[in-house]
Parts: structure tokens; C-alpha cells; sequence
């Protein structure tokens, strides 16, 4: 077991067209920083100088983790991360 | 029923664009009419919303107005938790966005630069309907459909299906 994270369509060319990658750690980040390592450059799109890219949406088992600590909200095996890029514009 | 004065530019795409683009955007007319309706209901705020269809088919099928959380006259973003609860709904019945429409309404239906840049969805049709010209009332309105891949905006024909 370890942590599902679910990719858009988007961010696929980071993972070889994936739609789900699986990665360890007890934090967001630290599941983020694992799965960089197999899959370079995803990261980046995620995160933006330490802090969540402001429109990205990321979920923790249906929690927005705004709410829960951002980078640091926790993570276990077993859980489903869902990263959902904002759908935003002017 | 009230006739609509509907200006559809009418594009041919002829350059190379991605495999998957066929340059065309088929739509319902009930779902042109609920995109306007949306539009003129919210102005002078920007409206928005999509229209899903089965995976990979292209073809829109659900019309779904989403609330603009920014509630701004020259800005919209998908409310985050009505978003994700957009996105269970599709993943559960194997649905994705094929179409994301919003409203311009002071400007035309032409993507801006932060439309362009915020782009996230390379399947879909990004639908711009402009009530600048008529605002909340019945009038010329601008419907206009594009492909926004990489950065890149490519206008399309529209193929309105009564």
C-alpha cells in the first residue's frame, strides 16, 4: 500500500501519461517530493517556491488541503490525493 | 419564442493542429441557448460553466452552469469545492469536460492572456460568449469556440445541431 495520487490530463506528459502514480510519505510534500523522483518536472507544476501553485486544487481523501495543512497535511497508506488544476480565467 | 441574434463566426481551420483537434465544435442549440442564458443572467459579472460528455468521445451531452467564485466583472474561477464535486461526478460515470464556456462582457469573445494562461483542460473547447454589446438583454451576443493547447489559441468552426 502506499499513497494513490491522481494526475489531470494536463500534467500526464510528467508521468508518461498516467493517470495515477503512487508514491510514500506522511506529508503531501514528502509523497510529492517521492514521486518526483520517478517522474521529474511534476512538482514544479504543483509547487511554487515551497507553497501549493495558487491555482492548483489538491485533495487529501476529499479535504481540500488548504485546510489541512497544505504541504503539510498529512498523508497514509492507502490514501487518494486528487490534483484538479483551477478552471479559472478573466 | 424570442429569436436570438446570434453571431457565430463561421472559421475554417486549415492549419496543423494537434492530432486530436478536429477543428470544429458540435453543439446542441439548447445548449448555445443556456450558455447566452447564463451569460445575460450574470452580467456585467463573467459567467461559466461546462458541458460534459463521455470520455474521449468529443461529444457534449450535460450542460452544467458552475458558480464564478470570483464574482467578477473580468475574472471567473470554478468554485474549488463544487469543481471537485464536479470531477467525482465524471469520474464516477466516466465523463470528462468537453466544453468550458465563459462569458466576456465588457470585452469580446476572444481568449485573454489570463484565459490562455490558466488553460487547463487540452480536451476541451473553450467557449467564449461576449454580452458586451447587449449586456443583460436580449440583443447581439458573440459566441465564439477555440482550442487552447500549449499556450497556443486556434479558433474553430461551430456546427450548431437543433
Amino acid at each position: 500500500m502506499s499513497v494513490e495520487v491522481r494526475i489531470p490530463t494536463i500534467l500526464r506528459t510528467f508521468t508518461g501519461g498516467a493517470k495515477a502514480v503512487h508514491g510514500n510519505g506522511a506529508t503531501l510534500e514528502q509523497v510529492l517530493d517521492d514521486i518526483e523522483a520517478r517522474n521529474p518536472g511534476l512538482k514544479g507544476r504543483i509547487v511554487d517556491s515551497e507553497a501549493l501553485r495558487r491555482f492548483v486544487n489538491v485533495y487529501v481523501n476529499d479535504e481540500d488541503v488548504r485546510f489541512s495543512g497544505g504541504l503539510n497535511a498529512p498523508t497514509a497508506d492507502g490514501d487518494v490525493v486528487v490534483v484538479l488544476p483551477a478552471v479559472a480565467g478573466g | 419564442m424570442n429569436q436570438i441574434d446570434l453571431t457565430v463566426r463561421m472559421y475554417r481551420v486549415r492549419w496543423c493542429i494537434a492530432p486530436n483537434v478536429t477543428g470544429v465544435l458540435k453543439i446542441a442549440r439548447e445548449h448555445v441557448d443556456a450558455m447566452i442564458a447564463h451569460a445575460r443572467e450574470d452580467h456585467p459579472d463573467e459567467a461559466c460553466g461546462v458541458i460534459v460528455g463521455a470520455e474521449g468521445s468529443d461529444v457534449s451531452t450535460r450542460f452544467v452552469r458552475m458558480i464564478n467564485a470570483d464574482r467578477s466583472p473580468t475574472f471567473f474561477r470554478f468554485d474549488p469545492q463544487e469543481q471537485f464535486e464536479l470531477y467525482k461526478a465524471m469520474s464516477a460515470a466516466g465523463e470528462e469536460i468537453v466544453v468550458v464556456y465563459h462569458s466576456h462582457t465588457s470585452t469580446e469573445a476572444y481568449p485573454s492572456r489570463t484565459d490562455v494562461s490558466l488553460a487547463s483542460e487540452p480536451q476541451a473547447h473553450y467557449v467564449l460568449v461576449s454580452t458586451a454589446e447587449s449586456g443583460a438583454s436580449e440583443g447581439p451576443v458573440s459566441v465564439r469556440s477555440y482550442r487552447i493547447l500549449d499556450g497556443v489559441v486556434t479558433e474553430e468552426e461551430i456546427d450548431v445541431t437543433e
